[in-house]
């Protein structure tokens, strides 16, 4: 999806930022959260939602010195209702921060409403490669990571793991065809079979029978949500997993695939860019802490929802509460430090990330619970993306 | 080597097609028998996984709780008939897809209260790993399962609709329902049966494909649009007719999807190939649908 629009829209909302008011404190900060809450793929919105609300609470109902108001809205996995409801946030409530969306095709539905409203948008998940490339604004943050970063360390494992043979799988649709092309940016071996199943495909055992036909020592799939938990399932049933390595995608192989998949998800290898295990002090306390409050291990997405509220509280506490500079806020956005629980990591000129990429393998830990582990070094150390060099912003 | 692929592709298209059947066979009779359209049959499927993954944790016996659920599906279907659908078999049909809409809605958010957005549901650890078949072919021994499954149904089926004295009715109410109820059959009782019936079919593809698939609400919708090809190329109201029609989808589908894009690559350049192949193989079923009705409008094998 292109939207051509925002670069001129970021031209004029820029110009208009600069001739804002002088900035006065508030007492407290309005937030607009919009994100999946219902349907097929709610967990994933939720998991952003607890934690962000988590993270809150921690601070006493505050974030950076200022009340939390915050307000959550599902988007039905709809781009036009997410498109609403960011209008909604931007036009009548005049929100101070935009956050939440899980998905990038309702991301960018909403997105333009942000640009064109001025207000910033601090993204928990969706970071798609246009917005990080010629499309980039001022007014997104992506607090995750780049939507082919999971995939170019997964590419680069292979690589270092001197694979000759890699099986790709994806849907037919554009971050599908993206992430398989970040894979293939990073890996030195021999593509065997590059396959586009449709999007929301629930049985592969079509697939199936042809990876064993094409005996690939590596597969490597793009299937979030519930296409990868039956693909995987589908998977140890034939029996695939004593010819050929599965490498997944952090979000592939997470606590709700294996809450979903169980004990067959042992031994499973996956890339992504924090983990329950990370040691420092902030992800302790957050893993904890979460546990806690919600009685279950937290996800990828919960880690970036939580990680998207202490920036939030990092930025109004560095402005003194002065949240009505936009541009000012923005400046600060890009520069304050705060104890992420991925460990370090700075924005990138696009405002994307530039972070580390870890290995990590699934096993069980002393409760006997399957969970992911981080192994070894980084795979891809202080890494940004592809498409920075085409964004105007410096 | 492609020996074994067409094979295995072959099981799969059989393995898929006689799960469709259960859900078409269903579908097919209470269309043709009663004339009406239930778009929430799907949602009888999705009730038939939820109850089996519920009552399999519950009984810690995977057999159990399968026939359990099918029971217990069968039983809701017949109070959902008898309660509600009922009244709508007087009405059009577009009343009938309005109410049966809604009623997908209200049972999708119905167990979601209940039981959340997805259950865990697992196959028997004894069936969940691959049996030789042949040299270089191990195929998933829960799927072989699910042939034999879906061939036993297949053939009961067939028994009842064409050696019973319900079967006779069915077949009778199918050919034509006014003559049917001059000769005094017990329409509405038979109405009932015969929605519970289908529940139970449902049920058993749920049950059968859960541990495969996922258990999770909106699993029937997508399901449920197949499973309307199927009766469409079928004929409406003939359970032979669903039997070959979902064969048939069974085959088209899954061989289309590794052959389709193979053979593109033999014919044209690599960019096309891959754009264009998977695009047409998750649209060959629909296109067999098309070729079906420009050639018999009223599909292979008319009930009526």
């Amino acid at each position: 999806m292109r939207f051509p629009v925002i670069k001129s829209l970021w031209t004029v909302s820029t110009l208009t930022a600069m001739a804002c008011a002088p900035a006065l404190a508030q007492d407290k900060v309005k937030i607009g959260f919009v994100s999946t809450l219902s349907g097929p793929s709610a967990a994933l919105g939720v998991d952003i939602r607890d934690a962000f609300m988590l993270a809150v609470k921690l601070n006493g109902g505050k974030l950076g010195g200022l009340t939390a108001d915050v307000s959550i809205s599902d988007d039905q996995f709809k781009p036009d209702v997410g498109k609403q409801l960011f209008e909604r946030y931007v036009k009548r409530d005049k929100v101070d921060f935009l956050t939440g969306v899980v998905f990038s095709n309702i991301m960018l539905a909403g997105l333009p409403e942000a640009v064109n409203g001025k207000t910033i948008y601090l993204s928990p998940n969706a970071a798609p490669s246009p917005i990080a490339g010629a499309q980039c604004t001022p007014y997104f943050f992506a607090v995750s990571w780049p939507n082919d970063a999971y995939h170019e360390a997964a590419g680069q494992y292979a690589t270092n793991l001197k694979v000759k043979s890699a099986y790709l799988l994806a849907p037919n649709y554009q971050a599908g065809k993206d992430s398989l092309a970040g894979f293939k940016r990073f890996f030195k071996g021999n593509v065997s079979g590059e396959v586009y199943t449709k999007l929301g495909e629930l049985d592969y055992s079509a697939e199936l029978a042809a990876i064993r036909a094409a005996k690939p020592e590596v597969v490597y799939t793009f299937l979030p949500g519930g296409m990868g938990i039956n693909f995987i399932k589908q998977f140890m049933a034939a029996g695939l997993n004593k010819d050929t390595r599965l490498i997944q995608p952090g979000f592939g192989a997470d606590q709700d695939v294996i809450r979903a998949v169980g004990n067959d998800m042992l031994g499973v290898f996956d890339t992504a860019h924090w983990g329950l295990d990370l040691p420092n002090e902030a992800n302790k306390k957050f893993v904890a802490e979460f546990e806690k409050e919600y009685k279950r291990l937290p996800t990828i997405y919960a880690a970036q929802g939580y990680d998207t509220a202490l920036l939030i509280d990092a930025a109004v506490r560095s402005a003194n509460g002065k949240i009505d500079d936009k541009e000012a806020l923005i400046k600060t956005l890009k520069t304050v430090k705060f104890n992420s629980v991925r460990g370090d990591f700075r924005f990138n000129t696009n405002q994307y990330p530039i972070q580390n990429y870890y290995l990590r393998e699934i096993v069980k830990d002393g409760q006997g619970r399957l969970i992911n582990r981080i192994v070894g070094q980084p795979l891809l150390a202080n890494h940004g993306d592809a498409y920075v060099k085409d964004c105007p912003m410096k | 080597m492609t020996g074994i692929l067409l094979l295995e592709q072959a099981l799969n298209g059989l393995q898929f097609g006689l799960m469709l059947f259960l859900l078409a066979s269903g579908l097919t009779l209470v269309f043709g028998i009663m004339d009406m359209i239930n778009l929430a049959h799907g949602a009888l499927y999705m009730v038939g996984a939820f109850l089996t993954a519920w009552l399999v944790q519950l009984t810690q016996s995977f057999w159990l709780g399968v026939v359990l659920a099918v029971m217990l599906t069968a039983v809701i279907g017949m109070l959902l008939e008898a309660t509600l659908l009922r009244t709508l078999y007087a009405r059009d049909h577009l009343s009938q897809v309005l109410a049966t809409f809604a009623l997908i809605l209200i049972i999708n958010e119905s167990v979601r209260m209940i039981w959340g957005s997805d259950l865990p549901l697992s196959m028997p650890k004894a069936l969940s790993g691959p049996v030789e078949l042949l040299p270089g072919l191990r195929y998933p021994s829960y799927r072989l399962v699910i042939i034999a499954v879906g061939l036993v149904i297949a053939l009961l089926l067939y028994l009842m609709v064409t050696q019973t004295r319900m079967g006779a009715w069915v077949r009778a109410g199918a050919s034509n329902r006014e003559m049917a109820m001059a000769m005094g059959i017990n329409i509405r009782r038979l109405f009932t049966g015969v929605f519970g019936i289908g529940a139970a079919l449902c049920a058993v593809a749920g049950a059968m494909l859960g541990p495969l698939l996922a258990v999770q609400v909106g699993m029937g919708e997508n399901i449920l649009i197949l499973a309307f090809v199927v009766i469409v190329i079928g004929g409406i109201g003939s359970v032979w007719g669903a039997f070959v029609g979902a064969i048939l989808v069974g085959f088209v589908d899954t061989l289309g999807r590794t052959l389709l894009p193979m053979l593109f690559r033999e014919l044209f350049s690599p960019q096309f190939a891959s754009a264009a192949g998977p695009a047409v193989a998750s649209i060959a079923v629909y296109l067999l649908m098309a070729v079906v009705l420009f050639v018999r409008p009223q599909g292979l094998f008319s009930g009526r």
